[in-house]
């Protein structure tokens, strides 16, 4: 086993149980906390696969961003009061959406677990660096796509000004 | 194999330690030339003009009594200080001080940065929530929208650079400043970027979450010994990374005539740390509302003009 292979199955473990402890945490700050954790167990198995941006956006964007606004919320909203009862009687939707998503990720395990697929990142992109390549790609290929988000993201940005606003006023 | 572990080691102690010792006469630093401009001395007591105040205060935090306030969420109460003081030691791994010094090359290394800063921004908040009492809670939010926005124009003034460098490695955006340093061709993303540090750093006139007058000591102020001590060292330990950062992208790095980069990249290191603290001792502190509208509604546009402008002149040059 070389390095990479043992770094990557130490950090995909610590992510798992990150990951169990998200959700099984009383608090939901402590939940919070090991969000961050996870997602950063997540960025180094990244690094391994030679995904440097993509471990890099994933730091910001979820360790850093999200996290920070959901930390945000739990301060505000104080969620973090005694235990949180799951009361409004979802837990059959929730199953049946547990199970599609295993269903899911089985299929997918099945077709790519016992034979190499695909293309490796590191052989995809130039010596330049992956960050490069994706730009490259985002500005000509899927650039139609590109620009949607952008607008989608932008009135987003524009009606949570609008509801903040629509608050203020009354 | 063993041997590059072996070597990748070694760099990382001598950088670390280093840092260490640099954060701790940074504090020395600080009041000595405080004390100066205020016409006072500054520490004098231990040893030759005080030279080693910062040794007495590491041991004095090293053997207080360490306080847990009794609404505190322990666990938290813990992590907060430790994650704060790693995420800014973990910077210093992409820094490259010289050509030849480095603990490792990253070609991703100013996304690097600026990715685990905004994690550390958390710590803060975590430690004001887990105080447990009103001060804490109140400087923690407000420093984490700080840092939240002021990110933002940080990230913003660097990307000027990023476009004239085309990369974002940070040994090679100091190789394409060989001829001319960035601060020539991005003179307002320079006074930018050290705008958005003040307020990154919480440091006067910018110190709001920690405004005595108006919230104690922000988020630190149920914390005492050496989890105190955690905080300070992190607060210095991202003064050396903002530093280090503003030399790399805008004065060339470790460039320079006669001198050997190093040399020079401490020079250059040690003239921003000299300006941080002369601001301190110059600026009165801005009202939170003021200090928000200078982001949102002033540095904002004006980042934004600069990455066009640079951009349009990119393309006619």
């Amino acid at each position: 086993m070389s390095w990479a292979q043992l770094f990557f199955y130490v950090f995909a473990i610590l992510a798992v149980i990150m990951a169990l402890m998200v959700i099984t945490r009383r608090k939901a700050v402590h939940s919070a906390i090991f969000l961050i954790l996870a997602f950063i167990c997540f960025a180094a198995t990244y690094v391994i696969m030679n995904a440097e941006l993509l471990a890099a956006i994933q730091v910001l964007v979820y360790a850093g961003g999200v996290v920070g606004l959901i930390i945000f919320v739990i301060m505000l909203v104080g969620a973090e009061e005694g235990e949180v009862k799951q009361t409004h009687g979802q837990w059959l939707i929730a199953g049946f959406v547990a199970l599609l998503l295993v269903v899911e990720v089985a299929f997918i395990l099945l077709g790519t677990l016992f034979r190499p697929t695909g293309a490796l990142a590191s052989k995809m992109v130039p010596a330049g660096g992956n960050t490069e390549a994706l730009g490259v790609v985002l500005y000509t290929k899927y650039l139609f796509p590109f620009e949607v988000a952008s607008v989608l993201l932008l009135a987003a940005m524009i009606g949570a000004i609008v509801l903040a606003k629509y608050k203020l006023k009354r | 194999m063993g041997q590059e572990l072996v070597i990748a080691i070694i760099k990382m102690i001598v950088v670390f330690a280093l840092a260490l010792l640099v954060v701790a006469y940074l504090t020395y630093l600080e009041r000595k030339i405080i004390g100066h401009m205020q016409l006072r001395l500054g520490p004098m007591r231990v040893g030759p003009h005080g030279l080693l105040q910062p040794i007495a205060d590491g041991l004095k935090l090293f053997v207080k009594e360490d306080i847990v306030p009794r609404e505190a969420d322990k666990w938290t109460y813990y992590f907060a200080p430790v994650f704060d003081l790693v995420c800014a030691l973990v910077l210093l791994a992409v820094i490259p001080f010289s050509y030849h010094f480095m603990v490792t090359r990253l070609n991703i290394g100013v996304l690097y940065i600026l990715s685990i800063a905004s994690v550390g921004s958390i710590a803060i908040l975590l430690a004001g929530w887990a105080s447990g009492s009103k001060y804490p809670i109140l400087g923690g939010l407000r420093s984490a929208a700080q840092m939240f926005s002021y990110e933002i124009f940080l990230g913003f003034s660097i990307i000027g650079v990023l476009m004239i460098s085309g990369s974002l490695d940070l040994v090679k955006i100091v190789e394409a400043q060989s001829r001319v340093w960035n601060i020539v061709y991005q003179p307002v993303a320079f006074v930018i970027y050290i705008i958005a540090a003040l307020g990154e750093l919480k440091r006067i006139p910018f110190d709001l979450p920690e405004a005595e007058n108006e919230l104690v000591a922000g988020h630190h102020t149920e914390y005492s010994g050496f989890k105190f001590a955690y905080f300070f060292l992190a607060e210095y330990a991202h003064m050396i990374i903002i530093s280090c950062m503003a030399v790399i992208l805008f004065l060339g790095g470790w460039k320079g005539p006669v001198l050997p980069g190093i040399v020079w990249f401490l020079i250059k290191i040690c003239a921003f740390f000299y300006f941080f603290i002369w601001v301190r001792g110059t600026f009165p502190r801005y009202r939170y509302d003021q200090f928000m509208a200078i982001g949102w509604k002033i540095m904002l546009p004006v980042v934004l003009a600069n990455i066009v402008a640079t951009g349009v002149v990119m393309r006619l040059v």
